[in-house]
């Protein structure tokens, strides 16, 4: 980091979140991943609707219910326990994947260990000990006509996240399409990472500096601009 | 032998007295085909030794807990069945359902897509023990081969996992340029299902989501038990709202207000 940026400055998982939520078209169907995508529906923009996919086979499912109004028949793939959305549906699990696998959803935003200038992602484990578990993160990838990631720019000892080419296991082959990080917005395209917004005041050099690839930029980078109390 | 005695497909030409309803109906001789049994001891009295079950549910929900608790009870009464594969989304929650399989030491390998969980310590301890052996699945996957099997399809193609571990010696193959992996299909000896209401002759629903695997695993085994909340006459679930078509179910037990696996969890209940 510069010295301009003192202290430096990063978003917070909320914020990151935030600003994903910003890109949800109306009308969409996506897929929030386990964990942190999950709290783009949060933020997502008054005025759209978008109809919320999960895994284990409900389309249009909505917040969690009041603490003890729990239905735990109706949960979403984290387990949690969702309520049903005026218009959901409700189908067994191959035809749950056929939406995912066939191409029906619009958008999947997926957490990362790793995202490649190819859009290769590694997001489902780090190593070869202890249990492995992959759930449907494999079919999600395949499946949107745009996966997204939200991510930490680095990891929590500073290494890039963003790099040249993944180290730990994949998930998927150059399949993600928009990376929204503590940092920067990024699209993938032609084994690129293009650079569409950063933090106002980030200078170019520091955000290469943490970042495993080049950077390239086709037209103005934007001002990647969130709200500070959320 | 095999004659076939008409009676028994009565076509009374009567119409359903329903109000609005004027679909024909062909009517069975009562009784003439009852896939209930009394008690789920009875259901799964003849799993033998070594059967691939094939076990519904996703998390906490859908999960058969009172067929599964049974083939315990029959493991610690006689021993059998043991030496058994089970398919499944998970590979078990806390100390009920097939946790409680695994620690009785029943299960020798698990199929599964995410058997990796805040409460899987009864997997997790034998896998790394050696007792059990993982085959690794994405849930995708695992849904399409087990529907595969159940439509009598024996491979597809499919992008999921190409280039990853998971696809490691499995054959690929182009299409419109982009590579696939192939996939087989995934069959079972048996299935233990959940569903809601169902009738004498198999038909069933199923509440909420806890649909999951439920249907396509009754569609891919050779045997497929069902325990159902409610019994009901045949005509009781609309046709068009069966979810379950009895032609894939081949026994049926009730039980009343069936256990919640995400409530047994919480509530750390051991079997």
């Amino acid at each position: 980091m510069s010295e301009t940026d003192n202290p430096p400055r990063k978003l917070s998982n909320r914020q990151i979140a935030w600003r994903a939520a910003q890109d949800l078209e109306d009308g969409a169907y996506v897929n929030l991943g386990i964990g942190f995508p999950e709290l783009i529906a949060t933020f997502q923009p008054a005025g759209r609707e978008v109809i919320y996919h999960t895994e284990n086979g409900i389309l249009g499912f909505g917040p969690a219910p009041a603490p003890g109004q729990e239905d735990w028949d109706l949960i979403n793939a984290g387990k949690k326990a969702v309520t049903l959305k005026p218009g959901a549906a409700i189908f067994h699990h191959a035809d749950s994947f056929a939406m995912v696998r066939g191409g029906h959803l619009d958008l999947a935003v997926l957490g990362a260990y790793q995202v490649s200038q190819t859009g290769d992602l590694a997001n489902w484990r780090v190593g070869t000990s202890g249990v492995p578990a992959v759930g449907g993160a494999m079919d999600l990838v395949h499946g949107a006509k745009r996966v997204a990631v939200v991510t930490d720019h680095v990891t929590r000892d500073g290494q890039p996240k963003l790099v040249a080419e993944c180290s730990f296991p994949l998930t998927g082959v150059g399949c993600v399409t928009r990376v929204y990080t503590s940092l920067a917005v990024l699209d993938i395209d032609g084994g690129k990472f293009l650079l569409r917004e950063k933090l106002p005041g980030l200078s170019m050099e520091a955000l290469q500096a943490v970042t495993g690839a080049p950077l390239h930029v086709e037209g103005t980078v934007a001002d990647l601009n969130v709200p500070e109390d959320i | 032998m095999c004659e076939v005695n008409k009676s028994q497909y009565m076509n009374e030409g009567t119409r359903d007295p329903r109000p609005g309803n004027a679909i024909p109906a062909l009517r069975l001789q009562e009784d003439s085909l009852d896939k209930s049994v009394a008690t789920t001891a009875d259901a799964v009295a003849e799993v033998p030794d070594g059967a691939v079950i094939m076990i519904g549910g996703f998390g906490g929900s859908g999960a058969p807990i009172e067929l599964i608790h049974a083939l315990v009870d029959r493991f610690r009464a006689t021993g059998h069945p043991t030496g058994l594969t089970v398919i499944n989304n998970n590979a078990g929650n806390g100390g009920i359902g097939i946790a409680a399989m695994i620690r009785a030491g029943m299960v020798t390998k698990v199929i599964c897509s995410f058997p990796r969980t805040a409460q899987s310590e009864a997997f997790t301890e034998a896998y790394l023990a050696g007792e059990l052996a993982l085959e690794l699945v994405p849930q995708g996957t695992l849904a399409e081969r087990i529907r595969a099997a159940g439509a009598g399809i024996p491979a597809f193609f499919t992008p999921t996992g190409y280039g990853t571990d998971l696809a490691e010696g499995k054959p690929v193959e182009m299409f419109e340029g982009k590579m696939y992996v192939r996939e087989s299909w995934l069959k079972a000896d048996y299935a233990l299902i959940k569903a809601e209401v169902g009738d004498r002759m198999g038909n069933l629903t199923y509440r909420g989501a806890s649909r999951n695997f439920n249907p396509i695993m009754a569609m891919a085994a050779t045997t497929t038990i069902a325990q159902i909340s409610r019994l009901e006459p045949p005509g009781a679930i609309p046709p068009g709202a069966v979810i379950t078509p009895g032609i894939f179910v081949s026994t049926l037990v009730e039980v009343t207000d069936p256990q919640q696996e995400e409530v047994l969890v919480r509530a750390e209940t051991v079997y």
